[in-house]
């Protein structure tokens, strides 16, 4: 029987109490996801249980308990907050997949401090960027990544510490500190952060169209939609071993990878290696794992490298699989069906701003390949009209999907910008503040993905409803890669679009203008991808790059990206009234 | 191949390793399993075999195993190169 039980019937007896109950929450408890996620499971008498299985490159290897996880949560908090960091103080965790990341993140929050993960692969113009709009006071790192870091010091002012987290304290400069976890003498008494439910929690930046990527602030009250989306939606019981594969460096890293099955008590496994199909399989075998959520470009890759390496492995511990990230093509669905015996993967649709599931397939309901699935129950959906934000009636019309607000994860501000949080909310007064929009369910909140729903209340994907990027399952903005772009010496003008791409759905492709001097040529357009690999991130590379003579322009002078994007997918242009046709 | 594999290692050095990381990488040593590599960033090493070696690399042969080693990427070059 899954959690979940039947979806009808959740759907009409629903109310977010029931992530209480899920939780065997009481009242007058601690509402703190650090302490929730070690303590309080230890407190239930599970501290002997597993809470990871890590395995990094080389035979790297570790295995906690939720005991480790309280203990050395509350070593990172102690040290925190003994280096002068306060409730409240943006921390940022900027390193790769390995266990001081977990730990230091319940720290930060046991603490009070605000969490900010960030994706280690980032270069040092991101991570500028991301810690400038911050106000980042510190930033937890390793040996490899503190580089990085050391480049930018001197721009962030308010950045006050550097901690490495590990590798060789002797080779560290003077204004960075070192500290160990594992190594360091054990705290086994920490006092917990008094947090509330609308204590800041996480900040994850996320990109958009214009402008540079925003912060999208979360709340310690966001556990009651991670905890009981993760039990109803991937069915985690206490003896399952779960493995998400997302970095959380990204949102479904932290609310899956972290908050939603430790509250629960679950077990999870990290490996923190490259991608190849055999290294993935072994690792399932090896721990027998049972509950696998994952992202449709490393399906697809898996799906690339066919049937017959997968039968080199015994992955019968399986038994529910799910996805992330962007939408799950039904080919994907039908093959992993065929190979991983009889069970399909379920695709679930949310993002950075609703920190939890929102549209997603069900254990025990039926999977038409290619869906989304159904809302979650506690979330009231509808696509609007494209032009009049109405709700469409209609079966299969294509709309913008949006949501009610008010559901426990929803993000609380942009860091810092009113404005465009307004902006993201329909029928919005224009001096509403972040507070009441978020509460007020007259409204719609518009997530700018469109979709259709057929007659049968199945949403259906159709795609962004702006300019930006989702590739291998990340939204990267335009506006970033272009600004970088021009930074190169050789580049006067740059556009950047998204374009098909069978693997990671969208890959980068760049179009530039070149200022006089330099003149195209293939090894110029692999300097420009190398440039913008190490000052963004290999993401944000574009894997093409198309020379022009000059870059379509609207008479005001800005670039139509729209009419690029058109070209490459083979769409329609459009109106093009309004370009310049100089 | 000895030269081939001297060329495609030190632009892996230079492009994919630190200056001043300890890292000891030889022609044998994992890149892509060892996460030295990631995916994305695999097609900017694609596009310097292409373009050095005048070769054209279809995605089939383009695995992350076959691009695991400069071995074995130097072998998958030469099988084009004849």
């Amino acid at each position: 029987m899954s959690n979940i039980g039947s979806y009808e019937k959740r759907l009409s007896d629903f109310d977010w109490g029931q992530a209480r109950e899920t939780l065997g929450w009481k009242d007058g408890e601690l509402l703190n996801i650090g302490a929730m996620c070690s303590d309080r499971i230890c407190a239930e008498g599970h501290g002997e249980r597993t809470a990871l299985i890590w395995e990094g490159f080389g035979n790297k290897s570790g295995k906690y308990t939720f005991d480790d996880l309280r203990l050395y949560s509350n070593g990172f908090a102690q040290f925190l907050k003994d280096q002068g960091i306060k409730p409240g103080d943006r921390v940022c965790i900027f390193m790769d997949k390995i266990p001081s990341l977990y730990f230091s993140f319940l720290g930060i929050l046991k603490l009070g401090a605000i969490a900010q993960p960030l994706f280690s692969a980032f270069g040092d113009e991101s991570l500028e960027v991301r810690l400038a709009s911050a106000g980042t006071k510190a930033i937890l790192t390793t040996k490899k990544h503190v580089k990085k870091v050391r480049k930018i010091r001197e721009r962030l002012p308010e950045l006050e510490t550097i901690v490495v987290v590990e590798g060789n304290p002797s080779k560290l400069r003077d204004d960075e500190v070192f500290f160990d976890v594992e190594e360091a003498p054990k705290v086994d008494v920490f006092d917990v952060y008094k947090s509330t439910p609308e204590t800041p929690s996480v900040l994850h930046y996320t990109s958009g169209t214009t402008g540079q990527p925003k912060g999208a602030l979360h709340v310690h009250s966001s556990v009651w939609g991670q905890a009981l989306t993760t039990s109803w939606v991937l069915d985690l019981k206490p003896d399952d071993v779960y493995w998400c594969t997302a970095d959380p460096g990204w949102v479904t890293g932290t609310s899956y990878g972290i908050i939603g099955p430790w509250s629960l008590g679950v077990t999870q496994c990290v490996l923190d290696s490259g991608f190849t199909s055999r290294r993935w399989y072994q690792f399932i075998q090896d721990n027998r794992v049972t509950v696998w959520y994952s992202a449709p470009t490393a399906i697809r890759a898996l799906m690339k490298d066919g049937d017959e390496v997968v039968k080199e492995f015994d992955l019968s511990s399986l038994r529910f699989l799910a996805s992330v990230g962007e939408p799950l093509n039904a080919e994907a669905v039908i093959w992993s069906g065929e190979v991983f015996n009889g069970l399909q993967f379920h695709d679930t649709f949310w993002q950075t701003e609703t920190g939890a599931m929102m549209i997603t397939n069900y254990p025990g309901m039926e999977i038409r390949p290619g869906s989304m699935g159904m809302p979650f129950p506690g979330i009231t959906a509808c696509v609007l009209d494209l032009k009049t934000h109405e709700p469409l009636t209609e079966p299969g019309k294509v709309g913008l999907i949006a949501f009610r607000p008010g559901w426990p994860s929803m993000f609380r501000q942009y860091w810092k910008k009113p404005d465009i949080y307004r902006s993201k909310f329909v029928g919005a007064s224009d001096d509403a503040m972040p507070d009441q929009l978020r509460t007020d369910t007259s409204l719609w909140y518009v997530s700018g993905d469109r979709a259709s729903i057929d007659k049968d209340g199945y949403y259906w994907f159709v795609g962004r409803d702006d300019d930006v990027i989702n590739t291998g399952g990340h939204l990267v903005g335009p506006f970033e890669i272009e600004s970088a772009l021009v930074e190169h010496p050789a580049v006067a003008e740059a556009a950047a679009i998204g374009k098909p791409d069978e693997v990671n759905m969208e890959v980068v492709k760049a179009f530039v203008t070149l200022k006089p001097g330099f003149e195209p040529s293939d090894d110029l357009e692999l300097e420009i991808m190398n440039f913008i690999r190490k000052r963004l991130s290999p993401l944000a590379m574009p894997q093409e790059i198309e020379y022009m003579d000059k870059l379509p322009k609207t008479r005001s002078g800005k670039i139509v990206r729209r009419y690029l994007k058109a070209l490459e997918w083979g769409e329609d242009v459009g109106d093009l009234s309004g370009l310049d046709d100089d | 191949m000895d030269k081939m594999k001297e060329v495609v290692l030190e632009y892996v050095i230079d492009e994919y390793i630190d200056e001043d990381d300890d890292e000891e990488v030889g022609v044998d040593s994992p890149l892509i399993s060892s996460g030295i590599v990631d995916s994305f960033s695999m097609v900017s090493l694609k596009r310097f075999l292409e373009n050095k070696y005048k070769v054209r690399l279809s995605d089939e042969e383009a695995t992350p195993e076959a691009f695991d080693t400069v071995t074995s990427i130097c072998s998958l070059v030469q099988k084009h190169l004849g």
